[in-house]
């Protein structure tokens, strides 16, 4: 087999193929990003409570409205959102620390899911929903997935000096500027609609690894803001190429295809990445001389 | 002391454990004197109702539209298996579940198997994990005809004092599956042999193949409890193409999505449902057994004519 055959003729021979590239493509560029900050913020776990608290929402809408994409993707924005921000409520009116109502928030969410989903469907229509169908994209989930990933790099340009300012001084940053808070809200707001859009592609249960996978693996590569995002960007876009070519040359389901290789990369950088990664510890550098 | 609360507590929990893992006891037959059978599906069901007529009260564990092959059973239905003094289930590997539920439910009702001395088909494609059988025996009316037989002597077992109506019933429905076969084997023959080529979502439908004389190409394996890979679906899109296949059929317990998918970039027609494993409810376009053959059999005509 050729080295064309291996890397490009499925996507050049079955649109499919391509229609999921461009899928994982808009996906990365949308959610890696957003990963970093949220990682950044140390807020890995408020991405996966929200990806979780987007099955129940996503599920109403599939009440309604049976497998309509809009009605799915509002439904799910808004309960996304909602579990956000009573994670906060409740960690601030509470003695409860906000990871322990998140996590509590997200079992809830998922529980309720999976019973709002069987009260119409049935099991397998329960399987797309925590997986997705990354190969059965049409042109309205492209559209959706892109716009979606446009407006979050442009809304994340807007917002870009408060969020990163609070990211890494938040104290400095109240002191200086009163724009932090709505700032967390919008941002807020990004991580869901890119939860969102990752749902319509991998399912509740995966979205989240295409958004902070690519973000753990910069972190262990960089630790300049710009080149950490391009390497995360890059990363998503990596693992999706190939998570699909295994799917199709090795037969696996391709929405967890994709995260596997995220997987894998991840480990690869816990073990060699140049900034805290395993061996770089075990083995001292030399020290700085004047 | 608060070492000692816990251990306390623990052991009530334990109890409680204990107490509920006691197999849930068997409950007074509902529905006056009739005779209480489960069937493991919705066609099943059928089957019995038409056999047992007004004599047997049968409910099925799986209901309409819901997909057998990834059930889950619930504490209710062990429940309702205690109670009942028949099971008809399929055989061949379709439900997987049903040993540990018959067992967990410590019921006392006679098993049968409906597809007793059929001639089993090995599945075409992945095996699965019922050793490679297909067991969707019931898409060919002749093997419906064996279930019949094994449906009436069981009842005829479990209530020898219904005799005369299980017979009677079960001469009936012979008939009308007879008039059904020859009924599918007229329609088949309307379609030219060279376009008698159809993809479906499950393959479900290799009896059906196999007696009448229509190529089935499955998209998703045999079962529905495994995610279609990207090379699946190439493979499909490459059948496709290569032998010019008409069209392509949605089948009640798949994603239609991907189907949709498949026929756009094929340019293959869109065939209508076809029931594979599960009847619909009353309303639907197929609420009795005869009912999903004659519907599948129009629809298949209707996109491959």
């Amino acid at each position: 087999m050729s080295l064309y055959d291996l890397m490009v003729s499925p996507f050049a021979e079955f649109e499919f193929m391509r229609r999921a590239l461009v899928g994982v493509l808009a996906l990365a560029i949308g959610a890696a990003p957003v990963g970093v900050l949220l990682m950044l913020r140390r807020m890995s776990l408020m991405g996966d409570a929200m990806a979780h608290a987007i099955l129940p929402g996503a599920a109403i809408g599939y009440l309604v409205s049976g497998l309509n994409l809009f009605a799915m993707t509002a439904g799910g924005l808004v309960a996304g959102l909602v579990v956000a921000l009573a994670a906060g409520v409740v960690a601030r009116a509470t003695e409860i620390k906000e990871d322990a109502s998140l996590a509590a928030l997200f079992l809830v969410s998922l529980a309720l899911g999976v019973v709002i989903v069987s009260l119409r469907g049935n099991s397998v229509d329960l399987l797309h929903f925590l997986f997705g169908s990354v190969l059965a994209l049409d042109n309205d989930a492209l559209m959706l997935i892109a716009a979606i990933a446009t407006l979050s790099l442009t809304t994340l340009a807007v917002i870009w000096r408060p969020l990163v300012l609070e990211s890494v001084d938040p104290g400095f940053a109240r002191s200086v500027s009163g724009s932090g808070g709505p700032a967390h809200i919008v941002f807020l707001a990004l991580v869901a609609l890119n939860l969102v859009g990752g749902f319509q592609a991998l399912g509740t249960l995966l979205a989240v690894g295409v958004m902070i996978f690519p973000a753990v693996i910069s972190r262990f590569w960089s630790r300049d803001l710009t080149v950490m995002i391009l390497i995360a960007v890059a990363a998503g876009i990596g693992s999706g190429y190939c998570g699909l070519l295994i799917s199709f040359h090795a037969g696996l389901p391709a929405g967890p295809a994709v995260i596997l290789v995220a997987g894998i990369a991840y480990c690869g950088s816990v073990l060699f990445g140049r900034c805290g990664g395993l061996l770089g510890r075990l083995v001292p550098r030399r020290h700085l001389e004047a | 002391m608060p070492v000692l609360a816990l251990r306390r507590g623990l052991l009530a929990l334990a109890l409680v454990a204990l107490v509920a893992a006691v197999p849930a006891t068997a409950q007074p037959a509902a529905g006056g004197d009739k005779l209480n059978v489960v069937a493991s599906f919705s066609i099943l069901r059928d089957l019995v109702h038409n056999v047992g007529g007004d004599r047997v009260e049968v409910v099925s564990l799986v209901d309409p539209g819901g997909d057998v092959h990834v059930y889950s059973p619930s504490p209710a239905d062990a429940r309702t298996l205690a109670a009942a003094k028949l099971i008809v289930t399929n055989g061949l590997g379709f439900e997987g579940w049903m040993d540990r539920l018959v067992q967990a439910s410590a019921t006392k009702a006679m098993v049968v198997v409906a597809s007793t001395g059929i001639t089993p088909r090995s599945a075409g494609g992945s095996a699965h994990g019922s050793g490679g059988i297909d067991p969707h025996a019931w898409q060919s009316v002749g093997n419906v005809k064996s279930y019949v037989g094994n449906i009436r002597d069981a009842l005829l077992r479990v209530d020898p004092s219904g005799r005369a109506a299980y017979e009677a019933n079960a001469a009936a429905y012979l008939q009308r599956l007879d008039r059904l076969d020859d009924a599918v084997r007229r329609a088949i023959a309307t379609i030219p042999p060279a376009r008698r080529k159809a993809i479906t979502t499950h393959d479900a439908f290799g009896y059906f193949a196999a007696d009448y004389g229509v190529e089935f190409i499955a998209q998703q394996g045999v079962s529905t409890e495994t995610e279609a890979s990207a090379k699946d679906v190439g493979r499909i899109v490459g059948l496709i193409r290569q032998h010019d296949v008409a069209a392509v059929f949605f089948e009640n317990v798949s994603d239609p999505r991907l189907i949709r998918r498949i026929a756009a970039e094929t340019g293959a027609r869109i065939g209508g449902t076809l029931y594979s494993d599960a009847l619909t409810g009353p309303t639907g376009a197929a609420p009795t057994y005869i009912d999903l053959m004659r519907h599948n059999v129009e629809e298949i005509v209707a996109a491959l004519k």
